[in-house]
């Protein structure tokens, strides 16, 4: 799974920070910033929720990734 | 506590469920006619009320405004245009600006309510909850649960954080929940909201001639020269109204639910690791806030297999959307342990709730501590006589006599 956000969408409400904190924080600016882009198979399921959590709709998974997740 | 027939449909409740009638819309018609009301006036809004269409209204910023127009041009109408000016609490900000204005002032208080903002805070919210249960102990009960603890609690923290002296409460207080009633007539509503602006302005001035190590003196420190003080004094009255009305109103509200689900009350008393599963929970199932603003529509838009017209005004129903099968199973069952669902008590979209990660910090740290403090607690009068607010912006309590 290949994670991304849009900066110029996110609003900082740091739900996906709260959601999957592994792979989402929020930078100085109060905006989302993806510290594991490639997150481990474990994390996908988080991942998604978070995708669905984001109010902006910044966030975006795509595949492929990290090989075999 | 039965329902009471004037309140509009969308604000209807039996303590603490929405009224059957939002099921019944969910199912038969999802998106349907209800009259508003704000002071005097009655208007037509579409009232959204299934989970998907709600996400679909709240993020759709471009179809629909928060710039109040629909309400405005019926209270215009009905009153005229001087009092239709008087729609929104605190006047014109953050709630009711459309991007690319409402981005730009996101952005500049999004700093200050970071998640990891808000665990440094940590500390001084445990320290200000212990403060107060330690009082209630030493005054020994029955006390009012409002008073003493759900009300003061958010409160001290946003007067920290936005730099409002806590010893001017009283006054921040009343007007505030005032501002957030809907019955309140537009001549009063006008006094108050003036009142409220006196005193914002008055700090906003401190701030510029000395600016202080909080929220306002930050603001004019970094964006002094962006920010007018209409602007300032707009955004500090939307926070320091939102800042405490709600979250006071969860933890009164939440817990009388929980004292009428002692299962569930010991599940959380008795394990703390579940608290953010159980505050989660909590908002979904209480959703206090019924409908947040009401849109106006800007172009014709399909929500729901119903077209909704350029002009006409939209409310959803946030505890109609946090009730529906879309969201989990067996919605209408409190369930603390509940795998957290992705509800919408703190809105959607662009508008999302900016105070969100320090209304959990301290409903996390609040409803654990109060319990296990007083692993006795209990109503201090019979259930049947607790009052409800309904007509209020915020549903939750008037007082809530507990003992121990
Ligand atoms: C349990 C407590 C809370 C609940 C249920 C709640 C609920 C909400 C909801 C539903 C919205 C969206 C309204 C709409 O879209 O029309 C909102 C927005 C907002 N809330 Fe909260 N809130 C809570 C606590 C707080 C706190 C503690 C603060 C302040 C520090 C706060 C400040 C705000 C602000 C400023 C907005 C407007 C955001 C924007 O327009 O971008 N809220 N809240
Ligand atoms: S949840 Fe969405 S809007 Fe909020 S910080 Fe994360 S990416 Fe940004």
């Amino acid at each position: 799974m290949r994670v991304d956000a849009d900066r110029d969408v996110c609003i900082g409400a740091g739900n996906c920070v709260l959601t999957a904190p592994e792979v989402f924080d929020q930078a100085a600016d109060g905006l989302v910033d993806v510290i594991d882009p490639e997150p481990a198979p474990h994390l996908e399921q988080s991942v998604r929720d978070a995708v669905v959590r984001c109010p902006s709709g910044a966030i975006t998974v795509g595949g492929p990734g990290r090989p075999g997740s | 506590m039965s329902e009471v027939a004037d309140v509009p449909v969308h604000m209807r409740r039996t303590a603490f469920d929405p009224t059957d009638e939002l099921a019944r819309r969910r199912a038969a018609a999802p998106v349907s006619r209800v009259t508003a009301t704000m002071g005097q006036v009655r208007f037509p809004t579409w009232l959204v009320t299934r989970y998907d269409d709600v996400r679909a209204v709240l993020s759709d910023a471009v179809s629909f405004s928060n710039a109040n127009e629909a309400v405005r041009a019926h209270v215009a109408a009905a009153l005229g245009e001087e009092t239709a000016a008087r729609v929104e609490l605190g006047g014109p900000s953050l709630l009711s600006y459309d991007p690319p204005r409402h981005t730009w002032l996101r952005r500049l208080v999004a700093p200050t309510f970071t998640v990891k903002r808000m665990y440094r805070l940590r500390h001084r919210v445990e320290a200000i909850v212990a403060e107060h249960l330690d009082a209630m102990e030493v005054k020994g009960g029955p006390i009012d649960l409002v008073e003493a603890f759900a009300l003061p609690v958010p409160s001290l923290v946003i007067c920290e954080l936005l730099g409002v002296p806590y010893d001017d409460r009283a006054g921040f207080q009343r007007r505030g929940e005032a501002q957030l009633d809907l019955e309140l007539d537009f001549a009063e509503r006008r006094a108050v909201e003036e009142e409220s602006r006196a005193y914002m302005a008055e700090l906003v001035r401190r701030n510029r001639a000395h600016p202080g190590d909080n929220l306002l003196g930050t603001l004019v420190r970094d964006h002094g020269d962006e920010l007018p003080d209409e602007e300032l004094v707009s955004l500090g009255i939307l926070l320091l109204v939102g800042g405490h009305e709600t979250t006071a109103n969860m933890l009164a509200l939440g817990t009388l639910l929980l004292l009428r689900h002692p299962d569930q009350l010991a599940l959380l008393r008795d394990d703390p690791g579940i608290a953010d599963r159980a505050v989660e929970e909590l908002m979904r199932y209480l959703s206090i806030v019924h409908t947040g603003i009401i849109r106006t529509a800007v172009k014709d838009v399909t929500i729901g297999g119903t077209v909704i017209k350029a002009g006409d005004a939209v409310a959803v129903s946030l505890p109609s959307a946090n009730r529906d099968e879309a969201i989990t199973d067996d919605p209408d069952v409190l369930d603390l342990t509940r795998e957290p669902t992705s509800h919408v008590a703190f809105g959607h979209g662009n508008h999302h709730c900016l105070g969100a990660p320090l209304a959990r910090l301290e409903m996390r740290v609040a409803f654990p501590a109060l319990l296990r403090r007083f692993p006795g607690l209990r109503l201090a009068v019979p259930f049947e006589e607790i009052e409800f607010r309904s007509l209020s912006v915020v549903y939750g309590l008037q007082s809530l006599p507990v003992t121990w």
